[in-house]
């Protein structure tokens, strides 16, 4: 435990390092953020009691109705339009690969906000997906910028 | 020339023609697959693929000329309504197509096909071959529907009065504030009603109808798909999509396996100005009684108000029925007439727990009221039992629909399969 902690504090340090020569912050953090196994464990444990219902034990959501979570850019791609969905929830008429999901999905704002970064690392990299975690506090700064 | 020559080709002509003239005959008539089209059928059943239309084909309706009209939820190549045309063999091909709107309702009655969008009822005359005589120039019978992004279809049938009944779901799975929302309450006298959850009845041949000219037949009912007219007591009945997340929105008082099994799929025998209770009350299968919703106050036990409707028949959860159908075909053995088929789609909302549908239910049914347990008698559209209970069923029955000689018809809106269900024992 003591080793992973070392290795996560250095990655930070270097994404840091890394931040402050390329000044682009947000996108640096993004590389080298690693998701450890203790957030994808709670990150199961919460997918498993406020995702699966809808979007199944495989990711794969369901046809016509609650889209998959596996290789599209709402998950994989900007992180603070994926929090916000958490957040806020979802209702628009979007396609996701020419298909098109028609369940409302409600605000999960009574997560914490550690909660919504475990669960949102465990389905950025779980069912194929492979991308890079998300911290409590980009949560919290997203929710701080969020209206209502 | 030589004589004998010529006796000896006209003997190989003779023949040839005798033996083709059998063989023709021999192929003629409708056939099962093989593999009954991977089906599994009560025994004496066969089954055949009549088409692989590769949309999402919804309810359909098929004429005693042998065509095809199938309903399509999203146009294909701008066309919402397929149009096939069966060979001697059962197995038909693409004639045509039109309407450039997505929907699940078809129907044929009294020399008109009916049709619906997710907002509007369009009819088609037909010529006395039962073929669309302007397939660009429908009456627009109703319009201005309700459509939400859930529960949007319009499924329709007529009556023998000219009545046409359109089925308008509620755009809300339980009317809660917060639709879905963790322990979310519901909005009191629940306002979606006066304009959704239920069926309403509009005339058949009167154009451009809304709410103000139309009827609001029966309420609380939350969305149907599949919907029919029993013949037999000239009744509506329909299949009601029981309510969702009981374990997600109500953790404390429903466990994952309770939310999975409740609630029933309920099959209702409406009259006029019946109330079927959404979103007050769910149909537990298992106590047998009406529960209060809770979002309006139940606790898992609390009996409803009897003044709400009781369902006909109740089926296990989530299990989506979305076609139903009257059989008064001749070809299936005396049991089947005037039972009911229903085509179950298939669960979602019972994950964790293995998912439960994709099959074709009969339900037998004595002087036009359900008499007898329910029978699966269509299944493996899913392919194997594992994909079933995982949800990604290879193919999900949608509608159904009676040919001329009594074959059961089920379309798959996931790849556009169309299924004949002949009975072949002699």
């Amino acid at each position: 435990m003591k080793r992973i902690l070392t290795i996560i504090v250095l990655l930070t340090m270097g994404g840091l390092q890394l931040s402050a020569q390329t000044k682009n912050k947000a996108k640096a953090v993004t590389k080298v953020t690693k998701v450890s196994a203790a957030v994808m464990a709670n990150g199961n444990k919460i997918y498993g009691q406020y995702c699966l219902s809808c979007h199944m034990a495989d990711g794969g959501g369901v046809q016509n109705m609650n889209p998959p979570l596996n290789g599209t850019s709402y998950v994989l791609g900007d992180k603070t339009r994926l929090i916000k969905v958490i957040l806020n929830g979802f209702s628009q008429n979007v396609d996701i690969d020419g298909e098109s999901y028609t369940n409302v999905m409600a605000p999960h704002n009574f997560l914490k906000d550690q909660e919504i970064a475990d669960v949102l690392s465990y389905i950025r990299n779980s069912f194929g997906n492979k991308a890079s975690g998300i911290s409590a506090l980009e949560v919290k700064a997203v929710r701080a910028k969020n209206k209502k | 020339m030589n004589r004998n020559l010529l006796k000896y080709v006209l003997a190989a002509t003779l023949i040839t023609s005798v033996a083709s003239f059998y063989a023709l005959k021999s192929d003629k008539g409708v056939k099962a697959d093989p593999d009954n089209a991977g089906l599994k059928l009560p025994e004496g059943f066969g089954a055949l693929k009549v088409a692989e239309t590769g949309a999402k084909a919804r309810h359909l309706v098929v004429t005693p000329q042998g065509d095809i009209y199938v309903k399509l939820a999203k146009p294909k190549e701008g066309k919402g309504i397929l149009q096939l045309h069966e060979n001697s063999d059962g197995k038909a091909q693409l004639t045509g197509g039109f309407g450039n709107y997505g929907g699940t309702g078809i129907y044929l009655k009294d020399g008109y096909l009916y049709a619906s969008s997710n907002q509007e009822v369009f009819r088609y005359k037909l010529n006395d071959q039962n073929v669309v005589l302007s397939p660009d120039q429908p009456e627009k019978i109703v319009t201005g529907l309700k459509m939400g992004r859930q529960h949007e279809t319009k499924s329709l049938v007529l009556d023998n009065d000219g009545n046409l009944y359109v089925n308008i779901g509620a755009y809300s799975n339980s009317c809660q504030v917060q639709d879905r929302g963790y322990q979310s309450p519901g909005m009191p006298g629940c306002p979606i009603l006066d304009s959704a959850g239920g069926i309403w009845q509009f005339k058949a041949n009167k154009l451009s109808q809304s709410y103000g000219d139309g009827i609001r037949y029966a309420t609380g009912l939350r969305n149907v798909v599949g919907l029919d007219w029993n013949q037999q007591n000239n009744q509506l009945f329909v299949m009601q999509h029981g309510r969702d997340n009981l374990n997600s929105s109500w953790p404390a008082l429903y466990d994952v396996k309770e939310s999975a099994e409740l609630p029933a799929e309920c099959l209702y025998a409406l009259k006029k100005g019946d109330n079927a209770g959404w979103p007050y009350l769910y149909y537990d299968q298992i106590q047998h009684k009406k529960i209060v919703a809770p979002e309006y106050g139940g606790d898992k036990k609390k009996e409803a108000d009897t003044k709400y409707l009781d369902p006909a028949v109740a089926y296990p959860g989530h299990m989506a029925p979305n076609g139903l159908l009257f059989y008064t075909g001749k070809m299936f053995p005396e049991k089947y007439k005037n039972g009911a088929f229903i085509a179950f789609h298939g669960s979602w909302n019972r994950a964790p727990e293995p998912q439960k549908g994709y099959f074709v239910v009969f339900q037998p049914f004595k002087d036009g009221k359900p008499s007898g347990d329910w029978e699966i008698f269509a299944d493996n559209f899913s392919g194997t039992p594992e994909k079933a209970a995982a949800g990604r069923a290879d193919h999900r029955p949608c509608g159904l629909a009676q040919g001329a000689d009594g074959s059961l018809y089920v379309t798959d809106d996931s790849k556009g399969t169309i299924y004949r269900i002949i009975y072949t024992k002699k």
